[in-house]
């Protein structure tokens, strides 16, 4: 199984992908070299498709670039963008790492929360982002994620959700372990509710997102290429000294054991999503 | 200072201690143990069933890691397979559907960490317990009774009391795991288990858990006497409560909320 088998699109909601043009060349043009086909790619040309490479490859997006591509024009609303991480545990060079990575990122912390429409539909929409800690979750990502379900449930909106993340984050101990439990407990009193939960799992969701609320949706979706596990496959590699299987822990090997629903391409992802919420908008009277 | 909570890592790990089939038969009477996920497998490293507390049916779930070499082995060393925990949520629900107070002894370094656990969903089968234990209706107590490593021991402790051994460690990463990742040096576990603060005095003080268990003659007749003591009087204080799920809800809903700046 190639995990390059995501090109071809498995059904008609899935197709729409964007035909890939010659890459035009300009030597002064700034490159980015594809980690999938080895070429470099005129930055312009990746903007216009969304950071996906003619190959097919998608690169990571920053989570503002991604709700602007995934909501309705001037629809979203943020919501708890107040809540950060202090540093609980007083752990060694915590508050340092979150003041650079808040400079650098430009966000105050690894998820942003809202509500927004997608395609005239009202929903909640957590985005979690790459370039703060690896979207690592601390108490304010738990806080924040709890916040978004419990506001979801109380105006009986369905959520969004995009997951990216390296796991708990290590420097707030415990609390991070407990954000686990805390969310997920979110997640079923939203779901009980009979309210709908989307997840689209991106490159990378992994360790303790994964192992709450990343796997607690409803409807489980993935960017292709995308590594979804539990523990990191280098960690697998040297604790079992055995070779990992080709495309190991790539949404397309997970799709096939079972775990995810569907590999959505970004480009197809409003669209999908517009479905899904319009066929969940209200009861089945037949 | 730096080598105290290391030493209890250490002492969490201790070949010689008590291992969870030695609490399940020392503070239960005619225990019978259930085996499989009813979907793939049974997983050794979790031992499941039902037991009775005095006189009081209850279900009884333990991470074992084996005492001998060969038993360890076989026990994968109390690393549970994602049908371990499928195991314990089967047994979870039959709990429930039979009004019986749930309790589980918590000892794993963490979930298994290997080709096929990714395969057959590890994540997912931490996830889900994570979501249904949140909702179940009868009073679950997990007491942490040597290594409480990461989501692998959260998902037997989503309780509505969870309590730690003296000597029991309770944390996010091993801190040789977080040595290496963000010093890239193992060697400063020891700096590490300081800064996460893991021990039983730092969950207790982070209102991670309500209770620390003594290990005064620990493995003896009075240590699990002691705890069946308090076990019966717990669960007789949890039966009587009305609200179960939302104050368990409640318990894990506040933690963190100080930890964090709100503008």
């Amino acid at each position: 199984m190639a995990w390059i088998n995501f090109l071809k699109p498995k059904n008609k909601l899935e197709e729409g992908g964007r035909t890939s043009a010659p890459v035009q060349r300009d030597a002064l043009e700034p490159e980015k070299n594809c980690p999938n086909c080895r070429k470099d790619i005129p930055l312009s040309r990746l903007w216009a498709s969304d950071l996906v490479c003619p190959c097919g490859y998608h690169f990571r997006m920053k989570a503002r670039q991604r709700i602007n591509i995934i909501t309705d024009k001037g629809s979203f609303r943020e919501l708890f963008s107040g809540i950060k991480a202090d540093n609980p545990l007083d752990f060694p060079g915590y508050k340092d790492k979150v003041e650079t990575v808040r400079v650098a990122s430009n966000e105050e912390e690894a998820v942003v929360c809202g509500t927004a429409m997608i395609g005239k539909q009202k929903c909640c929409l957590f985005v979690m982002e790459s370039y703060f800690m690896m979207g690592s979750m601390g108490s304010a990502v738990g806080e924040k994620i709890t916040r978004l379900f419990e506001y979801a449930l109380q105006h009986r909106l369905p959520v969004v959700g995009f997951t990216v993340s390296g796991g708990a984050r290590m420097q707030e101990g415990l609390l991070s372990l407990m954000q686990m439990a805390k969310t997920t407990a979110a997640v079923k009193c939203h779901s009980d509710a009979g309210l709908l939960y989307i997840a689209v799992l991106t490159d990378p969701t992994t360790g303790g997102v994964t192992a709450s609320f990343a796997m607690a949706a409803d409807i489980i979706l993935a960017e292709p290429g995308a590594t979804v596990g539990f523990a990191g496959a280098r960690v697998i590699e040297q604790t079992t000294k055995k070779a990992l299987p080709e495309g190991f822990q790539k949404s397309e090997f997970v799709l096939e054991h079972g775990f995810i629903d569907s590999i959505v391409l970004r480009s197809n992802q409003k669209k999908y999503l517009t479905e899904l919420l319009k066929m969940h908008n209200g009861r089945a009277v037949i | 200072m730096s080598d105290v909570a290391y030493d209890r890592v250490k002492l969490a790990r201790d070949n010689k201690r008590p291992t969870g089939l030695d609490y399940i038969k020392n503070i239960f009477k005619g225990f019978m143990e259930f085996h499989g996920d009813r979907r793939f497998a049974d997983d050794p490293a979790i031992v499941g069933g039902i037991a009775k507390l005095d006189e009081y049916p209850v279900t009884v779930i333990a991470i074992e890691k084996g005492s001998t070499t060969k038993e360890r082995n076989y026990r994968n060393f109390g690393a549970p397979q994602p049908e371990g925990y499928r195991k314990a949520l089967r047994l979870m629900k039959q709990a429930e559907k039979f009004g019986r107070p749930i309790i589980c002894f918590v000892d794993t370094s963490g979930a298994c960490c290997g080709i096929g656990a990714e395969e057959r969903g590890q994540g997912q089968a931490i996830a889900e317990n994570l979501m249904e234990m949140s909702t179940l209706c009868v009073p679950v107590i997990s007491i942490l009774i040597g290594e409480g490593g990461s989501g692998g021991a959260l998902a037997l402790a989503v309780a509505d009391r969870v309590w730690m051994l003296q000597n029991a460690v309770y944390s996010v990463i091993s801190p040789e795991g977080c040595a290496s990742i963000l010093w890239k040096d193992s060697s400063k576990a020891e700096t590490a288990a300081e800064s996460l603060k893991l021990t039983a005095e730092d969950a207790k003080s982070l209102e991670v858990i309500e209770r620390i268990l003594s290990e005064k003659d620990i493995g003896t007749k009075e240590f699990y006497d002691r705890i069946r003591v308090l076990l019966i009087e717990e669960l007789k204080e949890l039966v009587k409560d009305v609200d179960l799920t939302q104050n368990r809800y409640d318990r894990f809903r506040k933690i963190g909320v100080n930890a964090i700046i709100k503008e």
